[in-house]
């Protein structure tokens, strides 16, 4: 049986000195579930637009309806793009880190759990990286 | 040996099913990042595109499932960080159905949504 710490409150955040890696890795991942399920809400209400361009078959036609025109213009604003970049930083690290918790339920690589933080940390950062050119493409003109 | 440290109820459903929903979300929304941003770009969404991804059955169901399942983990996910900053008694069923009434209209408008773009009814 593996041996267990009492580390004291993670909520406790006025003593983040003293957190070890599993506790940031706790943090971190508290903090990107908040803004992913944030974004859940405001990108059904973007994409509600939808809803009120159906059945006008004339502007779908010529790409002038009410959602493709809100979407190409929020696209066309580089603060939005830039927001996209950190989106996908939030959901590339939860994503990972998410991996790193399912092990660690089933118990798997209990003690590299904090290796195993720092390597999502790494692989985030190095995926949103390589994926900046493709996040603000035609952006600039 | 520390205290037992978790927001879930010993023998509790809801530790399952948010792990069941991880799973799924991890390959799901990978995909959904991937085909939405590098398969086609961001600056060439129209409606007419999302449209012909949305009357193909599989990806459909796919979707709603995504939305549902989505729904489930971040809505829960929030409950359950609500209740490990100490949040108890009346608050707490207060806040336990606003998020539920929440991912109702979440779910019901994503779902409207989808079937603008497939040409179901949007009721």
């Amino acid at each position: 049986m593996s041996q267990s710490y009492d580390r004291g409150l993670v909520e406790d955040f006025g003593r983040w000195r003293e957190f070890s890696a599993g506790m940031w890795a706790w943090v971190f991942h508290k903090f990107t579930g908040w803004v992913l399920v944030g974004y859940l809400f405001t990108h059904i209400a973007v994409l509600s637009t939808a809803i009120s361009a159906a059945g006008q078959t004339q502007a779908i036609a010529a790409e002038n309806d009410v959602y493709t025109t809100v979407i190409t213009a929020l696209e066309s604003l580089l603060v939005v793009r830039i927001l996209e970049v950190g989106l996908l930083a939030v959901a590339v690290f939860h994503i990972l880190n998410g991996c790193r918790l399912l092990l660690v339920d089933l118990g798997i690589g209990l003690d590299s759990q904090d290796k195993s933080f720092y390597a999502s940390l790494v692989l985030t950062g190095a995926i949103v990286v390589a994926s900046v050119p493709t996040f603000l493409a035609g952006v600039f003109g | 040996m520390a205290e037992r440290y978790s927001s879930f109820e010993p023998g509790g459903r809801r530790w399952l099913w948010q792990r069941i929903t991880a799973a799924f979300l991890v390959v799901v929304l990978a995909f959904h990042f991937f085909l939405l941003h590098f398969v086609n770009h961001a600056d060439e969404v129209s409606f007419l595109a999302s449209s012909a991804r949305m009357t193909d059955l599989t990806y459909y169901s796919l979707m709603v499932l995504f939305l549902i399942t989505a729904t489930f983990h971040g809505v829960n996910g929030v409950y359950n960080a609500l209740e490990n900053q100490g949040l108890t008694g009346t608050k707490k069923q207060v806040v336990k159905y606003t998020l539920i009434a929440a991912s109702i209209v979440l779910v019901v408008q994503g779902i409207r949504t989808a079937n603008a773009w497939a040409g179901l009814p949007t009721f």
